[in-house]
């Protein structure tokens, strides 16, 4: 079982988070999005194999971050609070 | 008579403490401190089981987790299938029957299968039950091989503790290595637990020779563990460290001695050091697997521990030095003994009293039910009641492995050893290759060392030291006679050729197609051998064809020991009401809605329930109903952005909504499907209650929390789930007003005051109460809110003052009909995974809306413009029919095929129309009011007429009635 360090209660066990998609998906907004640019926002992920940047939320606080994991080696790079502040 | 128990000696027993049990209806005598195992043999029990697949005769091999043969099914209190004897402790009144065998061991009725062992080798089942269908002779197959049998009957009198622990050291092994590291930890500050599976520590120190810094090696153990002791750190025997996951989490099962059940751990420790030992190979020679012979280690293990000499004359054979020390000591203690090595050269000096044969090696052991002799490779022939064996040594890196470390091939070990290091494990002991003790504390010493500490006082062996010289001894293609390579699993050199005839090199496919290092002991002998043979078949190295992939667990481990507390009622606790044992005294019948507990109806059970449901239905319309409905979602949002962030979240414009009053709308996901329904209040200007549906209220909580955090920012919105702080009490019907003026909320019910739609605050009992006038049943409808602790006083008077007015109490079930005579939706019900908003009949806000909402640009794809998208329908069928079945596909015929057009999502008879009503989700329905089509369940075809989704009270009168 894996350690997620929470930047707001620090190391947890992974069964206190969800995964919330890839980090950096920007929502494109409005009616007239390219219809292209609108389904790679839904659905297009990079599957990236080592470094990823993702989403997580701690769901025992309630707060979501970015973490950086290696998807091969499941090491935890780093874990940030959204937009920069509190970051561990 | 062969094996016996001598009169003296036997570190392990306690011989002022004699015990019995029972093995496969025989008493069997022993002493505490004894296995099943040690325990047979000092009875000269030499048949404990039969085979997996021929049903041979197989005896005790090991004296630890490695054992193949004698695993036993433990009954009683404590009743587990497929014990190993070989660990499991003797107790007095233990009940133990072997396993595969009818009527047991020594008699099996299956054992005629072994006359046929030639026709069924690997694969034969399979290849020939092909036709007309496997499953139908698998029964029959699978009750003539196999293993232990599970009681069914028993059940568990208790749960397994779980528990978390962290330490800076974990050591996995108690022998030399793992307490000269645990030793050498603890000296150096570190907070150390060890864990032995065996119940006493020491490891091969318990039976092999060895004196340590001057003194015999029982003292050395007894000082370490003493001061390990007196340091607070953890000691566990009878723990095995089963696996290793991701991030060092190191899973331990621990047995009790006493009835309880055995304990899980779940260890967080800073480093690990594994000191896991190895485990002796078996030798291939025809019959090898007669009961009687045995590991040559575990003959010195039951010997020096438990007093058991395992034979009168026995013939060790062997292809390294440790042999030596086994023929020694067998021969003191009074055996005939004679020592045959397949080395000619280089071997240690003949110990004395044994006869030694060099260059030899055993061709076959001969016998029925247990070995009478053995022929040697030049065709002599010796007798012998006991054959001992000894293969070499197989280091234990089976958590090495766990943790994706890489292993690397020792040609002079024969074996394969830790290679790179993983981070946080180190590796010493035999399990790193190492074979005298001077080896052993260096590779101890190194590995504390690995963890940052170097000052801690090494131990220093300073007896005579044990010599690792070996030839390899595999199995070689094209040998004569029947060769087992896996006891447990009925595996034989042949086979292996057979799977290498057929093409299944590949290590994982020679392991499923053969079953090679399968089921409970994992092939802990076996997998090296038969890697070797396939090697040598295929004309490949051992380490070209490499090994299976490593997984937990290393031993078999109860299912309990996994689920802890989490059995029964725990295992997907409920959530309840905070009013249920109101409900209970009022006879509700509960069932689970969505996590809740919640009464489905009161009074009526089992047959009754359907006459219970329609009563409530029916009383409800007529005059006035209470209805608990605390499970309602209540989320505040809170803060300056809050209208812009309900905007947002929902699908219709709520910004536009006045401070006191009530909308209903949908939330959407991103790709357009409606996710939840429900009524929004607006409290004031910057405060708004989401009233989601009752099993979404985490979800939709969840997903207002991200988009608050993602988009607007921790100052703009503050969300807060008060669900479960309030309870809420629906009043419905035409008779609600008059029943609540009647109770006294202090505030004023006119219809001017307080309009459909709106929201009010009164007080009941000094408690602050809040009056939503929303309607989920089509009738007048006041929701009461109260602080959950104050509701049963609220409650009892709303019952009593009901009494005036013939109130009914009604449960969901009762719900559901009214709703759905309204065609109200329940989502996830009435709707799908692809159901968009404008299929529900909800076009404005698509069409109309300018402001950005999540899903938007999903309503405006392709797939949302679809003419033929399935919408929401009313279906009604002919006068005196029953209700349509749930989930029934509307049908259409094409060209003499039939299609779906779309399904019955809900159904009821309605008390009040006196008919069937139903919703669906039809091809075009919107469009298809008054069309009759045909409706399909399991093969009977029956007809509905489309029309709207509301069938009574069309124009909405009773809401103000």
């Amino acid at each position: 079982m894996q350690l997620f360090p929470c930047p707001f209660c620090g190391p947890r066990d992974e069964t206190e988070f969800h995964y919330g998609g890839d980090a950096g998906n920007a929502r494109p907004d409005g009616a007239d999005v390219p219809i292209d640019r609108w389904a790679g926002y839904l659905y297009l992920r990079g599957n990236p194999k080592g470094s990823a940047h993702e989403i997580w939320v701690h769901m025992t606080c309630g707060e979501f971050f970015v973490m950086e994991r290696d998807t091969v080696t499941h090491k935890v790079l780093s874990s940030a609070a959204l937009g920069g502040e509190h970051a561990a | 008579m062969t094996a016996s128990r001598l009169t003296t000696g036997g570190s392990a027993i306690d011989r002022s403490r004699p015990i019995r049990f029972n093995f496969d209806g025989t008493t069997v005598q022993g002493f505490a401190g004894d296995t099943i195992a040690s325990a047979l043999l000092a009875n000269d029990v030499a048949v404990v089981g039969r085979s997996f697949k021929y049903h041979r005769p197989r005896g005790i091999w090991g004296a630890g987790v490695e054992e193949p043969n004698a695993l036993v099914d433990v009954g009683g209190p404590q009743a587990t299938p497929n014990t190993r004897a070989t660990t499991e402790p003797a107790r007095d009144g233990l009940v133990a029957k072997s396993v595969n065998a009818t009527p047991n061991a020594l008699a099996d009725r299956n054992a005629f299968l072994d006359r046929f062992s030639r026709f069924i080798p690997a694969a034969f089942y399979y290849k020939t039950f092909m036709w007309p269908d496997w499953h139908m002779f698998e029964p029959r197959i699978r009750a003539m091989a196999g293993l232990g049998k599970v009681d069914t009957d028993w059940t568990s009198p208790g749960t397994a503790d779980q528990i978390n622990h962290h330490c800076d050291v974990l050591v996995v092994g108690a022998g030399p290595a793992g307490l000269a590291a645990a030793r050498m930890a603890a000296g150096a500050g570190l907070s150390v637990t060890l864990v032995d599976d065996q119940r006493n520590p020491g490891g091969s120190l318990g039976h092999r020779a060895g004196e340590i810094d001057g003194k015999p090696a029982a003292v050395w153990i007894e000082e370490t563990v003493a001061e390990l002791a007196a340091g607070g750190h953890l000691i566990l025997p009878s723990t095995t460290a089963f696996g290793i996951y991701d991030h060092n989490l190191v899973g331990l099962n621990q047995r009790h001695l006493d009835r309880r059940r055995d304990t899980l751990w779940r260890v967080r420790p800073r480093q690990i050091v594994l000191a896991t030992g190895a485990i002796e190979r078996p030798l291939p020679f025809a019959n090898n697997d007669l009961p009687g012979i045995l590991s040559a280690d575990a003959a010195l293990a039951y010997l020096r521990r438990h007093a058991v000499l395992v034979g009168r004359r026995i013939v060790v054979a062997t292809n390294n030095d440790s042999a030596y020390e086994v023929a020694s000591a067998l021969a003191e203690a009074g055996a005939d003994v004679t020592l045959v090595d397949i080395r000619r050269d280089g071997t240690p000096d003949t110990p004395a009293k044994v006869r030694l044969v060099k260059g030899r090696a055993l061709a076959a052991a001969n016998g029925k039910l247990r070995v009478g002799g053995v022929t040697l490779d030049d065709g002599t022939r010796l007798d012998a009641d006991c054959v001992l064996v000894s293969g070499g040594c197989t280091p234990t890196i089976h958590l090495f492995g766990q943790a994706k470390g890489k292993l690397t091939w020792s040609e002079a070990r024969a074996a394969f050893l830790p290679g790179d290091p993983v981070d946080g494990i180190s590796v010493a002991g035999a399990a790193a290759g190492a074979v005298s003790l001077s080896e052993v504390f260096a590779g101890s010493e190194k590995a504390v060392a690995s963890l940052g500490q170097t000052k801690a006082a090494v131990p220093r062996s300073t007896g005579p030291e044990a010599t690792g010289g070996m030839a390899a001894a595999w199995p070689l293609p094209g040998s004569k006679g029947r060769i087992w390579i896996d006891y447990q699993n009925d595996v034989t050199v042949k086979d292996i050729e057979l799977a290498a005839r057929e093409n299944f090199v590949s290590v994982e496919h020679l392991k499923r197609y053969t079953t090679l290092g399968m089921a409970t002991d994992q092939g802990k002998t076996s997998n090296l051998p038969g890697l070797a043979l396939m090697a040598g078949i295929t004309g490949r190295t051992v380490p070209e064809v490499g090994t299976t992939t490593y997984r937990p667990p290393f031993t078999p481990v109860p299912l309990a020991s996994f689920a802890g507390a989490r059995v029964g009622e725990l295992m997907a606790p409920v959530r309840r009401l905070p009013l249920e044992n109101v409900h209970r005294s009022s006879g509700a019948v509960f069932q689970e809605y969505g996590g809740w507990l919640r009464p489905a109806h009161y009074g009526g059970r089992d047959a009754d329930a359907e006459r219970a449901i329609q009563d409530e239905a029916l009383r409800a319309r007529k005059s006035v109903a209470l209805f608990d409905g605390s499970t309602l979602g209540k989320i505040e949002v809170i803060g300056p952005k809050a209208a812009e962030f309900v905007d947002f979240l929902y699908y219709n414009t709520m910004s536009t909504l006045k401070p006191g009053r009530c909308r209903y709308g949908f939330m959407l996901s991103e790709n357009g499907v409606v996710f939840d329904d429900g009524v929004l209040v607006r409290l004031d200007e910057h405060r708004f209650v989401v009233s989601c549906s009752s099993s979404h209220v985490t979800a939709v909580h969840a997903r207002l929390e991200e988009w608050r955090q993602d988009r607007f920012g921790r100052d703009a919105v503050y969300i807060h789930n008060a669900t479960s702080e309030m309870a809420t009490l629906t009043v419905s019907g035409p008779n609600a007003r008059k029943l609540l003026e009647a109770v006294g909320l202090g505030l004023s019910l006119d219809d001017a005051a307080l309009p459909h739609m709106t929201v009010g605050h009164g007080s009941y009992a000094g408690n602050e109460v809040r009056v939503t006038r929303v309607s989920f049943t089509g009738d007048r409808s006041y929701e009461i809110s109260i602080r959950a602790d104050r509701a049963e006083p609220l409650w009892a008077q709303l019952r009593q003052a009901g009494q005036a007015f013939e109130a009914v109490l009604i449960g969901l079930e009762a719900l559901m009909i009214l709703r759905a005579e309204k065609g109200f939706i329940v989502i996830g019900k009435d709707t799908d995974g692809t159901t968009l908003p404008h299929d529900l009949g909800s076009e404005g806000p698509r069409t109309k809306r300018q402001t950005e909402y999540v899903g938007r640009r999903s309503l405006f794809t392709e797939e949302a413009s679809r003419n033929n998208r399935m919408q929401l329908v009313g279906l009604t069928v002919p006068q005196g029919e029953a209700p349509l079945p749930t989930g029934a596909h509307g049908i259409k015929r094409e060209n003499g095929k039939l299609h779906s057009q779309g399904f019955v999502t809900s159904s009821y008879q309605s008390p009040t129309l006196g008919r069937p009503i139903a919703l669906g989700l039809i091809e075009r329905g919107a469009t298809r009011h008054g069309e009759t089509i045909e409706i399909q369940h399991l093969g009977k075809v029956r007809k509905a007429m489309i029309a709207a989704p509301c069938a009574f009270d069309p124009a909405g009168d009773r809401l103000n009635a």
